[in-house]
């Protein structure tokens, strides 16, 4: 048995080898040779339903092909994964194979022992993601996760027939977004369409601003709370997004309705024939909340990418959904290799509603112009930096009513209170990482 | 339990003895055989979980290491959670009250009037809804846009009745030549005499809200002994120059434009043409100011936020004494029904009046009814859980929170700290158990 188990774990060994040596070829990061050999139920848990389901159990397919005598069972956690999670690891029965969206809870499950390392697959996973979207799989220099479905949240996306409306064009810097703002305001049409919901669009907004005008380097120094919330990096970076919260008129219905709009409505206000705002800020899984959508995707509406900050360098803050395996066997390992394959990213990327940070993956099989044009955005971004509320303590970064989602809706109500805001970001953070 | 034992116990103290003592299964064995199914259950799932979370309320958010009473001090401590806890408080002396009171008053006045039962079944059927699509149907009506929200959209009626919107609601200046908020209306900042032309542009106008009829703005010729001007809309696609009037701007018709003397008081005014034109004919010598009126920028009803901060629990409360009170008038009623007739008749024959016999007869003889409606009450807004979670938008679930609540979002709702989560459980149940004790009590001493 034991033997057994070191020739695969030869074997991985030997194809991640091989794997790193043809990398950057146009055939990609290497497939995984099939095998009839390796068999197994393996158990796999995300959130994903409906056709987002559909989508990876044609995944799942692609990898049945490839090892027909691995039975893969997906369920879906639907929004409830993280608890669900957690209740299974505590309960001891996790699934073999889980894809969690938040890092901090991958971290916490490493902590506590729950994760089986995957440094095996790392040599593959930094061939086909590159180094910056590798390590925030790792945890303490250990591989425990890999993005799988990543999102672009660089991304603003606006009502044509609004822009047409008001002879405007999509901005490339910030100084032309306030002025598009501003010629929108003049034609009697609302700048933004904001869903404040519980917060957590407004901490994208801060983040994609922050990378901006204070750069990757103190990006990364924030998010370990290296460097107080009370900085003055942080304190500019709101005075810029003052340029939007300052004004009530701004947003659509003003700052009381946005305070009260959920994620997916605000999208609503803009996808819509008689639109209530010309733009929303907000990632590139835009489409796919609004349901009913009556517009088409480029004439009806369209997408640019958050513009630079005083000629800051292109940077993109995404997020996603990571795979973590609870439960080592051959099968899962098997399957987890597969999944950091160009293959497996383009059999979903073909269905749509899917962005690969995959760099390997062939930018042709993309559905539709729009998703080509966001994912290929996330896969070649020079600058990556994940989700730095989803990197906080979950009690500061992602928690409805506390922490970073609660001072980002109290900005919002009051955008001129940056000295005090920022103080309770400061001692909220030191609370929950000493808690931690 | 209780009643079991004795049943089972009554006869053998009755009978007379047998000689032999009988065996414990003899003895016991109906007794436990009836009771094991219903023991099991309530062990898995009451007594073995109850003791369980009482154990881990100790330890911390790992579940390894004995931290003894941080959790409990830490309820107290955590600004959310003592929110939270007041939030409760404030509940349980609001909400039970309320809800037998518009019971009782429903239950006496429904039992005076033709078709009560029809009142009555509309009355009680909130409680055939979930309470959590009770939430969801309340969270649309609180809605702020009042044409998204049915209860800003009656208050907006309303309001529209007696003050309605103006033409250009949402009408800005679009240089500084014009100035003024919308309150007072906007003011022209130039001295204006017999002759003289009036250039007033608003922006912030949608095309699609400017009449139909209007036209390509024009600058009137100037009129001798009179003054003449332009309203019009300075935008054109791509913003134009403002204070410009440009081809493609509009003329704005059927402002109306008062011609404002040096002491600020309106001596003249006209409407404009559908090239945004007006002309005041035989001005008298002086200086004036061109003005619109404060009118014309009337907003619409924006909508009361129910959903906002301060709103928010008192909204929550109002959805949930909707959904109770058709329970607690069924129960009252039934109270009601029962009271002897003649009690009432003799307290009226003695000259009481309906007040009175309400106050001095109805409500005592039913004391004992409405109690039991008021502490079944008091158990359910403690555990109050689904409608807050349906009713307060993310944003607000801090001002909203409740004890239930705050147990379920520490533990699953992202923090995911058990040790916490299990202390506030324990926290609620040390406060139901008071009321329960009151309430077995009581099925006691009825029984």
């Amino acid at each position: 048995m034991r033997k057994r188990w070191l020739a695969v774990a030869s074997l991985v060994g030997a194809l991640a080898l091989a794997a790193a040596g043809c990398g950057g070829d146009d055939d990609g990061g290497g497939g995984v040779e099939g095998s009839e050999d390796v068999t197994g139920n393996i158990s796999v848990m995300a959130i994903w339903s409906g056709a987002e389901q559909e989508s990876f159990e044609a995944v799942i397919a692609g990898f049945n092909e490839l090892f027909p005598n691995v039975t893969v069972k997906y369920t879906s956690g639907g929004d409830n994964l993280g608890p669900l999670l957690s209740t299974a690891v505590q309960g001891g029965n996790p699934p073999d194979i889980a894809a969690i969206a938040q890092p901090g809870l991958i971290s916490q499950f490493a902590e506590q022992g729950a994760l089986q390392s995957i440094d095996d697959l790392r040599p593959e996973i930094v061939d086909n993601f590159g180094e910056a979207v590798a390590d925030v799989g790792a945890v303490d220099g250990t591989q425990y996760a890999f993005l799988f479905k990543g999102s672009n949240k660089a991304t603003i996306w606006y009502n044509v027939a609004d822009f047409e409306e008001a002879g405007v064009d999509p901005p490339e810097t910030w100084d032309d977004l306030s002025e598009v703002a501003s010629t929108l305001k003049a034609a009697g049409i609302t700048p933004y369409s904001v869903g404040v919901d519980v917060g957590w669009p407004i901490t994208d907004l801060f983040e994609n601003v922050y990378i901006r005008t204070a750069g990757p380097e103190m990006y990364d120094q924030l998010a370990k709370h290296e460097i107080p919330w009370t900085d003055q990096s942080v304190k500019d970076a709101l005075t810029v997004m003052q340029d939007i919260f300052g004004e009530s008129d701004n947003l659509a219905g003003g700052t009381s309705a946005a305070l009260q709009t959920d994620m997916p409505a605000s999208v609503a206000k803009v996808f819509s024939n008689s639109p209530q705002a010309a733009m929303v800020i907000i990632g590139d899984f835009a489409p796919g909340v609004v349901t009913d959508n009556p517009l088409e995707p480029v004439t009806g509406y369209n997408v640019f990418t958050f513009p630079s900050i005083e000629g800051s360098d292109p940077a993109v803050v995404g997020s996603g959904d990571q795979f973590v395996n609870f439960k080592q066997s051959e099968a899962a390992t098997a399957f987890l290799e597969y999944l950091t394959t160009p293959e497996a990213a383009e059999i979903w990327a073909a269905r749509g509603g899917f962005s690969s940070p995959n760099k390997n993956v062939d930018p042709e099989t993309y559905s539709d112009e729009i998703s080509r044009a966001t994912a290929t955005g996330l896969a070649e971004a020079e600058v990556f930096r994940f989700d730095m509320s989803d990197l906080q303590p979950s009690a500061f970064g992602g928690t409805p009513g506390q922490g970073l989602w609660k001072e980002f809706t109290d900005f919002v109500q009051n955008p001129d209170d940056i000295d005090a805001i920022t103080q309770q970001m400061e001692s909220d953070a030191t609370k929950a990482f000493a808690n931690s | 339990m209780s009643e079991s034992a004795t049943t089972v116990e009554a006869p053998s103290g009755g009978l007379p003895p047998t000689g032999d003592e009988p065996g414990f299964f003899t003895k016991y064995g109906v007794t436990i055989v009836f009771l094991a199914p219903a023991l099991a259950l309530l062990g898995v799932w009451v007594v073995y979980p109850t003791i369980s979370t009482i154990v881990r309320s100790f330890y911390d958010r790992s579940g390894d290491d004995f931290i003894g009473i941080d959790n409990y001090r830490r309820l107290f401590s955590d600004d959310t959670l003592v929110r939270a806890i007041t939030n409760n408080f404030l509940w349980l002396l609001v909400v039970p009250f309320f809800v037998t009171a518009v019971g009782l008053v429903f239950a006496v006045l429904l039992e005076r009037i033709r078709f009560s039962v029809a009142f009555k079944v509309v009355v009680f059927m909130p409680m055939a809804i979930s309470l959590f699509a009770a939430g969801v149907i309340w969270r649309l009506m609180y809605e702020k846009d009042p044409s998204r929200g049915t209860v800003n959209a009656a208050i907006g009626v309303a309001h529209d009745a007696v003050s309605p919107s103006g033409a250009l609601a949402s009408a800005l200046p679009s240089t500084e030549a014009v100035q003024g908020g919308t309150a007072g209306g906007l003011v022209l900042d130039e001295d204006l005499g017999p002759g003289d032309v009036a250039r007033i542009g608003l922006t912030g106008i949608r095309a699609s809200d400017v009449p139909d009829d209007a036209v390509q703005a024009v600058v009137p010729e100037a009129l001798a002994g009179g003054i003449t001007g332009v309203v019009w809309r300075d935008f054109k696609p791509g913003g134009g120059t403002p204070g410009e009037l440009e081809p493609e701007e509009v003329g704005l018709p059927g402002v109306t434009v008062e011609l404002r003397d040096a002491s600020g008081r309106s001596a003249l005014d006209t409407t404009t043409e559908p090239d945004g034109t007006f002309a005041f004919e035989d001005v008298a010598p002086g200086t004036y100011r061109a003005a619109i009126g404060a009118k014309s920028f009337q907003k619409s009803f924006a909508g009361i936020s129910w959903l906002d901060e301060r709103l928010i629990t008192p909204a929550i409360m109002m959805a949930y004494i909707w959904v109770w009170a058709g329970f607690s008038m069924v129960v009252i009623a039934a109270g009601l029904a029962a009271i002897p007739r003649d009690l009432l008749e003799a307290a009226r024959t003695d000259g009481a009046s309906e007040w009175q016999v309400f106050r001095r007869v109805t409500v005592p003889l039913l004391a004992p009814v409405l109690s039991v409606v008021f502490v079944t009450m008091l158990i359910y807004v403690l555990k109050v859980f689904d409608i807050v979670i349906a009713i307060a938008p993310g944003s607000v679930q801090d001002d909203a929170n409740v004890i239930a609540l705050a147990m379920w979002r520490t533990s699953f709702g992202g923090v995911n700290d058990f040790g916490l989560g299990a202390a506030i459980a324990v926290f609620l149940f040390l406060l139901v158990i008071p009321i329960l004790a009151l309430n077995i009590r009581r099925f006691r001493s009825e029984v």
